[in-house]
C-alpha cells in the first residue's frame, strides 16, 4: 500500500478529484496549507506599504491506495495537475505499513 | 420641546453608539489574527470605562456651567437633574436626550486611540489610560468647544461633529501614546499583515452609517442642519474613497479593499467638523482633500519610525486638520451662520487653525503625561514573550477563530 501525498494548485483541486475517482481511488483528503518552493512570493500591499510575502498557498492532498493502484493514480494527478507552469506542485509516494478502518477493525487491504 | 427633533436625536445616539462595534472590527481585522479579540476588547471596553467616568463626573465638567472658560462645575455630577425635561440646557431635546447623544461621542473618541497601540499594550494599562483620559483631556476639550468654553465662546473657533473635540484630539493623543509605547516587535522588519479584510470593510461600513448619526445629529434637532451635514457627510466620505484608491493605482498599480474602506473614513473625518458649515461643492474639495493628503500621510509613520500601528494619526490627525482648516475657508453664512476665508471672513480661518495648534499642544502633553504616568508605575506593554504568543491568549485566555470545534 501507498500514501500518495500531492502539493497541487488550488484551483486543480475539483479536476483532480474527478480524474481520481475514474481511476477507481475510493476517497481522499484535501487541506489548504502554504509553502515555498522554486516559485517566488509575490507582493501584498497595505495602505500603501508593500510586503513580500514568500509563502504560496497550495492545497495538499492524501490519497491511500494499493500497490496496484498507485502508478495509475501518481499518473493521473501529475497529468491532471500539469499547466507546464512553475508553481504546478510536488507528489511525494511513501511505502504504508498497515491502514486501520477505525470502525469496523478491518486491517492493510480490506480497510482500503 | 419638539417631538421630531427628541425623535432624531435618540436615533442619532443610536447610531453613534453603533459606530464602536463598527470601529472595533474595522481594526480588528487589520491586527493579526492572534489578536483579534484583545483588538476588539480594547474598543468594547471603552463603552463600559466612559459610561462610568461619564455618568459620574465627565459630563458635568463638559457641559455644566464654566469656570473661566476652561472647565465646567460639578453640578451635574452623578447625572443628577437630567431629566424628562430640556430646562438645564437651551436645545429642543429633553435634557437626558442631550447627555444621551454628548455621552457616546465620549465613548467612540478614546476607542479610535486603540488602533495606534494594538498588539501590544497592556489590558489594564489601556482601561486605566481612557478613563483618566476621558476625565481630563476629552472633557475639558468638549468644553472649551461646545461646552461654552474659550475655544468656542471666546476664540470663536467652530466644529460642527467633532474635527477637534474627537478627531484631532484622538489623533494626536494616539500619536503620544504611540511615543511612549514604542514600536511592536518586527515593525518594519517582519511581515505584519491584516489577518481578515472583510472584518475592516463591515466595519467600515458601520462606520460610515453611524456616522449620519455623528454628524447629521450635530444639529441637535431635525432639521435643514441635519439635511445638510446628512448630504456633505456623504459626499465627502464617497469622494475621499475614490480619491484614495486613484492615488493608491497611480503609485502602486493597484486599488485596494483596504484603501477604500481607509479613504471612506478619512473623508468621514475631515467632513466632520465641516458637516453643518459648508455646501456640497466644498464637501467634495474636503473629501478629495482628505483622499489624497491621508493617503499620502501614511508614509509619515515609517520615516518616523513610529509604529503606529493602525494609521490612526494619518487618517484622524491629518483628516482632522484637514476638516477644520478647510472649514476655514468653505464655511458659508447661509448655511451654518459662519463665513469663511473664500466667503469674505478672513479671520475665520485663523480662528480654525488656532483652534487646532491648541487642541493638539493640550491634547499632547497631557495625553503624554499619563501614558508616562502609567509607564513608570504599572507598565504599558504586555512581556515580550505575551506579545509574540499574542495578546488574546496572553491577556484573555481566549481565542478568536479555533481550528475546530
Amino acid at each position: 500500500m501507498k500514501l500518495i501525498v500531492a502539493y497541487i494548485n488550488p484551483f486543480k483541486l475539483d479536476e483532480i478529484r474527478d480524474a481520481l475517482k475514474e481511476t477507481g481511488v475510493t476517497g481522499l483528503s484535501a487541506g489548504n496549507v502554504q509553502g515555498f518552493g522554486r516559485q517566488a512570493g509575490h507582493t501584498e500591499t497595505y495602505r500603501g506599504a508593500e510586503y513580500e510575502v514568500d509563502f504560496v498557498p497550495k492545497v495538499r492532498i492524501e490519497v491511500l491506495v494499493d500497490d496496484t493502484l498507485a502508478p495509475n493514480v501518481i499518473s493521473t494527478i501529475e497529468q491532471t495537475a500539469r499547466t507546464g507552469s512553475i508553481g504546478d506542485g510536488k507528489i511525494a509516494v511513501l511505502p504504508v505499513e498497515d491502514v486501520i478502518r477505525i470502525r469496523t477493525g478491518e486491517r492493510g487491504r480490506d480497510a482500503l | 420641546m419638539d417631538t421630531g427633533d427628541t425623535a432624531w436625536i435618540l436615533t442619532s445616539a443610536a447610531l453613534v453608539l453603533f459606530m464602536t462595534p463598527g470601529l472595533a472590527l474595522f481594526y480588528g481585522g487589520m491586527v493579526r489574527s492572534k489578536n483579534v479579540l484583545a483588538m476588539l476588547m480594547k474598543n468594547y471596553v471603552a463603552i463600559g470605562v466612559v459610561t462610568i467616568t461619564w455618568v459620574t463626573v465627565g459630563f458635568s465638567l463638559a457641559f455644566s456651567g464654566d469656570v473661566g472658560g476652561v472647565i465646567g462645575d460639578l453640578n451635574l455630577w452623578g447625572l443628577r437633574d437630567i431629566g424628562l425635561e430640556n430646562t438645564l440646557f437651551e436645545h429642543t431635546v429633553p435634557d437626558s436626550a442631550f447627555a444621551m447623544f454628548q455621552f457616546m461621542f465620549a465613548i467612540i473618541t478614546p476607542a479610535l486611540i486603540a488602533g495606534a497601540v494594538a498588539e501590544r499594550i497592556k489590558f489594564s494599562a489601556w482601561a486605566i489610560f481612557i478613563a483618566v483620559w476621558s476625565i481630563l483631556v476629552y472633557a475639558p476639550l468638549a468644553h472649551w468647544v461646545w461646552g461654552g468654553g474659550f475655544i468656542g465662546a471666546d476664540l470663536q473657533a467652530i466644529d460642527f461633529a467633532g474635527g477637534l473635540v474627537v478627531h484631532i484630539n484622538a489623533g494626536i493623543a494616539a500619536l503620544a501614546l504611540v511615543i511612549a509605547l514604542g514600536p511592536r516587535i518586527g515593525f518594519r522588519r517582519e511581515v505584519i499583515r491584516p489577518h481578515s479584510l472583510p472584518l475592516t470593510v463591515l466595519g467600515a461600513g458601520m462606520l460610515w452609517f453611524g456616522w449620519f448619526g455623528f454628524n447629521a445629529g450635530s444639529a441637535l434637532g431635525a432639521s435643514g442642519a441635519a439635511a445638510n451635514a446628512f448630504l456633505t457627510t456623504q459626499i465627502a466620505a464617497a469622494v475621499a474613497a475614490t480619491c484614495w484608491v486613484i492615488a493608491e493605482a497611480v503609485t502602486h498599480g493597484k486599488p485596494t479593499t483596504l484603501g477604500f474602506a481607509s479613504g471612506a473614513v478619512a473623508g468621514l473625518v475631515a467632513i466632520t467638523p465641516a458637516s453643518g458649515f459648508v455646501g456640497p461643492l466644498s464637501a467634495v474639495v474636503i473629501g478629495a482633500a482628505a483622499g489624497f493628503l491621508c493617503f499620502w500621510a501614511l508614509r509619515l509613520k515609517f520615516r518616523f519610525n513610529f509604529d503606529d500601528s493602525l494609521d490612526v494619526v494619518a487618517v484622524h490627525l491629518v483628516g482632522g486638520i484637514i476638516g477644520a482648516v478647510l472649514l476655514g475657508l468653505f464655511a458659508e453664512e447661509r448655511i451654518g451662520g459662519v463665513n469663511g476665508l473664500f466667503f469674505g471672513a478672513p479671520e475665520q480661518l485663523l480662528r480654525q487653525i488656532a483652534s487646532v495648534v491648541i487642541t493638539m499642544v493640550f491634547s499632547f502633553v497631557v495625553s503624554y503625561v499619563i501614558a508616562l504616568i502609567l509607564k513608570a508605575t504599572i507598565g504599558l506593554r504586555v512581556s515580550e514573550q505575551e506579545e509574540r504568543s499574542g495578546l488574546d491568549l496572553s491577556l484573555h485566555e481566549e481565542q478568536g477563530w479555533v481550528l475546530a470545534d
